[in-house]
């Protein structure tokens, strides 16, 4: 087994720690934008490019260090105060922003970075610093920042040794500086050759000596391969507290170097120069790799793969403890006994250690968020609108693997929004609303779900558009007769696209039914409300976690089953006032004046045939985002628990009807249903010859 | 020989960079993350040799590090080289007001930064 | 590829033998991960025949494969004494459904032979390779063609 490469762990590390360095530098420029023009804030800002442009160097990644540069002397420039921040400058500081954070994810996928990409900004960015940079000289100060590679690049051009006399008197400020001519030395030896001579002619009697006081001087012969820059580099740290002549060639000038004008008296507070020395002593044990070094505070990076791990284990003793409480209610134990009350503690500590181990996989959708941000600026710059981004709850925390899967599905609903959803600014000054449009991300946690809802305050679905689309597309018959809910939800239609013109935005080829299938493959779901003149507004309903649900455990022909507690809006036995017959074998409840088609899970999922009667069934009144409702029957209904979900697609497949599999307290898998999916199959099957409702998949 | 070095630096990339420059010279590092983290890193470990310390950090930057170690009686002596990427004029001025032995230019080769810790503790 | 092409250089290979109805089957043991007595499967809506369910193997969902039905053979009522062999190819891993387990053999990669080609079989054959032991005519599985495709299902 190799070791992995050390250079390719710190470089992947690095762009971890861009991603983060790219955060600060958004939620700064944002507090910048609002106002917040505070020094604390203007150096977060600053130190966000700053510490990307140092690690850029070291890689070599010399267009990020350059571009990076530049961003970092107009940041400089406000730090000193000689630049103020306007509407225009914080506009180019967003966009070399985003900028910035292309450069580095080109640089990490190592791609081509095209110099049109960074032009416009890079121009913007000088023209900034060039109306300020009269006689400013701050901000030039490292502009011969040179980005250095980490290889080591050894230069063995001239193998011809060569002879150099040094002479060197360290003056007293040298000790003060904490530097010791001893180390120098040393350092010097390694060059080469070295013969030291050491002249004490100044040295006071023993009981005046002060170490501090420069009375030693050196000359040292050095026979060496390096050139003479590698010996001025010895003493680069105390150039100026010492004298220092290095001569070329073996003649010795004259022994005597010129008189320091030196006050004799050195400062009383100066420092032991032993100390060093002796705790180099004190430490002189060989390291052992990887020995421990202490770890940055606060947080540890772990492979995701182990986390998983711990997640699936956490699962397994979830699993275990139901089934070990199962087995000791069947011996039918006391519920007062200790057992009884140990295993309650059990339980809870189980669920304590789960909830935990859950938060380590949960992370603030902040990072999301912020990528919508730019999604925003760039599609309003595209389109010629005027767009305020409004976010809140952006501290939510939710599952890692959701954040991400959610990333493209959200970029194209914000797309839409700004694109379709918001209107002309002329038309919105037309309908008397302000010209600038806003779009509104929000996150929170409801009820044990997280809810995200993109909203804009546009012109609302056109209902009649909508309608006229789904007809000519073939979606629906021209005769059929929908409400405002159906035709809204005609958007997730595959292939459905509202854009009579196509702008340079949509015709991604991505429709909405693109994003549903994303957020339903999440666990998720997602509806839709407009309302004319005010708005359109989408809720993706998201579990917290991939790995557990809360579900209702039932009986469908002698199996167990889940079915997710969210998806539930209640649960009944029926009577015969409430069923209805339709046609031959079709029923429908009555719930409230309302009718809500029977659907037997036993038939749905092809176990038994249809009962003979329904009254008296047991049924679960499942209510879906987008309004549409069904009672499924069941054989009876067990209890409610929470649930490990495993995964059935990557060890079998897609089976329809069902979202994924869990282990019960018995030691059996029972099948996690997928109500939705069960409906809509039920409804593309009942109606076959109408499509609208056939958007399985 | 081996040196114990304290590294004070904000930047993860730059802390792994400096720990791998030290292990592979067969130094042993410390690593702190702020001011603040290394004065309590500095408190709790036997002093080391050398402290390398970043200048630009939030909390407590590397002047004020560096005036606190100075203050410190029994971490008087260490020598302290600040990592910048500014230029060699501007820095040794600043470097030698606020109390720092040496100075390491950002981004740093290894082998100089090796060379520049065995310059100032052996 | 077939088993045998795997096997060409290995000269002995190491097989599961096992019955389904009254013939003799074989699995290369390497592909073998464990033997299971039989616990009931949490039937699938809408699976194939030969897709028995899934059962709970140390946590994880396992699929299992009803090989006499996959095999178009008759079978009696679901009996204590199946067994089921959990195998894994290509990342997949499932369990095959199987009478009873009869040996395990070792025979000389040459002593295998490709199964003849029988009139027009329209259905896959899921057989790789045919040897005789002991005057048996042992049957090797080809376990590709057995293992469902998942890439089919997922709609």
């Amino acid at each position: 087994m190799t070791s992995p490469d050390p250079m390719a762990e710190i470089k992947a590390s690095f762009f971890i720690e861009c991603e983060e360095l790219l955060e600060s530098l958004q939620d700064g420029l944002e507090a910048l934008s609002n106002g917040e023009t505070d020094s604390e804030t203007i150096n977060v800002v600053f130190r966000a490019v700053h510490s990307i442009k140092g690690g850029a160097g070291a890689f070599g990644l010399d267009q990020l260090v350059e571009f990076a540069h530049t961003y970092e002397t107009v940041l400089d420039s406000i730090r000193s105060g000689d630049l103020a921040v306007d509407p225009n400058i914080m506009r180019v500081l967003f966009q070399a922003g985003d900028i910035l954070s292309d450069l580095v994810r080109l640089s990490r996928d190592g791609e081509v970075i095209e110099p049109s990409l960074t032009q416009d900004t890079y121009k913007a960015l000088q023209d900034i610093v060039g109306e300020t940079s009269d006689g400013d000289s701050g901000a030039d100060d490292d502009i011969d920042f040179q980005p250095m590679g980490l290889a080591l690049d050894l230069d063995f051009a001239d193998d011809a040794k060569s002879v150099f006399t040094v002479m060197f008197k360290p003056s007293s400020e040298l000790f003060e500086s904490g530097n010791e001519p001893l180390h120098l030395l040393k350092a010097l030896s390694e060059l080469g050759e070295a013969t030291v001579a050491c002249d004490t002619k100044e040295l006071p009697v023993v009981d005046e000596l002060d170490f501090e006081t420069g009375y030693l001087q050196w000359t040292i012969r050095l026979e060496t391969e390096a050139d003479k820059s590698a010996i001025e580099e010895v003493f680069e740290f105390v150039d100026g507290l010492c004298q220092l002549t290095i001569t070329e060639g073996e003649d010795l000038p004259a022994t005597d170097l010129p008189e320091i004008e030196e006050d004799e008296t050195p400062e009383p507070q100066a420092v032991t120069p032993v100390a060093a020395v002796a705790t180099s002593a004190q430490q002189a044990t060989a390291p052992a790799p990887g020995q421990p070094t202490a770890a940055p505070r606060a947080t540890v990076r772990v492979d995701l793969e182990r986390v998983d791990r711990l997640v699936n284990l956490v699962g397994e003793l979830v699993i275990n403890q139901a089934m070990l409480s199962q087995s000791i209610s069947a011996i039918g134990v006391q519920p007062s006994s200790e057992v009884s009350s140990g295993l309650e503690e059990f339980m809870r500590l189980t669920r304590d250690i789960q909830d935990s181990v859950m938060m380590i996989r949960a992370q603030p959708i902040k990072s999301l968020f912020q990528r919508m941000s730019r999604i925003v600026r760039e599609a309003s710059a595209d389109v010629g609108k005027t767009v305020r981004f409004v976010t809140e709850g952006e501290g939510t925390e939710i599952d890692k693997t959701v954040i991400e899967r959610l990333s493209d599905p959200l970029t194209h609903m914000i797309r839409n929004a700004v694109d379709h959803g918001l209107e002309k600014g002329d038309a919105r000054r037309a309908n008397g609303k302000p010209e600038e449009g806003i779009v509104k991300l929000s996150a929170a946690h409801r009820s044990g779900r997280v809810v995200i809802e993109i909203s804009d305050d546009g012109a609302g679905i056109n209902r009649p558009r909508v309608h006229q689309i789904a007809v000519e597309k073939g979606l629906i018959a021209p005769d059929t007769q929908l409400t405002d809910t159906e035709i809204d939800n005609l958007l997730f239609a595959p292939g459905f696209s509202t854009a009579s013109e196509i702008s340079n935005l949509s015709g991604r080829g991505v429709g909405m039914d693109v994003v549903r299938s994303a957020i339903q493959a999440l666990g998720g779901r997602i509806s839709i409300s407009s309302t004319p003149g005010a708005g359109t507004s989408f809720t993706i309903s998201l579990p917290l976690t991939l790995a557990v649900l809360d579900g209702m455990v039932v009986h469908v022909a002698g199996e167990a089953m889940v079915v997710p507690l969210n998806s539930i809006a209640e649960t009944l036995a029926l009577t015969t006032k409430e069923l209805e017959q339709l046609g031959s074998n079709k029923f429908l409840v009555r719930i409230r004046d309302q009718f809500v088609p029977l659907l037997d899970l036993g038939v749905e999922l092809g176990y038994r045939a249809p009962l003979d009667r329904y009254e008296g069934a047991v049924v679960l009144l499942i209510s879906q985002e987008d309004g549409s409702r069904a009672a499924l029957v069941v054989d009876s209904i067990q209890d409610q628990r929470q649930v490990v979900i495993k995964g059935l697609e990557e060890s079998y497949g897609r089976v329809p009807g069902v979202a994924a599999a869990t282990i019960l307290g018995d030691g059996q898998i029972a099948l996690i249903l997928d109500p939705t999916d069960i409906i809509t199959n039920a409804s593309g099957r009942v109606s076959s010859d109408d499509t609208l409702f056939d958007l399985a998949g | 020989m081996t040196l114990s070095v304290l590294a004070v630096d904000d930047s993860r990339t730059m802390r792994d960079m400096i720990k791998i420059a030290l292990t592979q010279a067969g130094f042993t590092s410390t690593l702190a993350e702020d001011g603040e983290h290394g004065l309590e890193v500095l408190d709790d470990m036997t002093p080391p040799d050398v402290i390398i310390t970043d200048i630009n950090m939030p909390k407590l930057d590397g002047f004020g590090f560096i005036d606190a170690v100075r203050a410190q009686e029994k971490h008087r002596g260490i020598p302290i080289l600040v990592l910048t990427t500014e230029s060699a004029d501007t820095l040794k001025a600043r470097a030698r007001k606020a109390g720092a032995t040496g100075w390491i230019v950002k981004p740093f080769d290894p082998a100089k930064l090796v060379r520049a810790l065995k310059m100032v503790a052996g | 590829m077939s088993e045998i092409e795997n096997m060409k250089d290995a000269g002995n290979v190491e097989l599961l033998s096992f019955r389904i109805s009254d013939q003799e089957y074989s699995v290369d043991i390497m592909s073998v991960r464990e033997i299971r007595s039989w616990t009931k499967a949490t039937p699938l809506p809408h699976s194939p025949t030969y897709v028995k369910g899934v059962i709970n193997l140390r946590g994880t969902v396992l699929p299992i494969i009803d090989l006499s039905a996959r095999l178009g053979l008759e079978k009696e009522e679901q009996s204590e004494r199946d067994v089921i062999i959990v195998v894994q190819l290509m990342g997949q891993t499932v369990g095959l459904l199987v009478d009873a387990v009869i040996d395990i053999l070792a025979v000389p990669q040459s002593e295998m032979q490709s199964p003849p080609e029988i009139g027009n079989d329209a259905g896959p054959s899921f057989v790789s390779a045919l040897t005789l032991v002991d005057g048996r005519m042992i049957r090797l599985l080809d376990l590709q063609a057995v293992m469902p495709s998942i890439e089919a299902q997922v709609a």
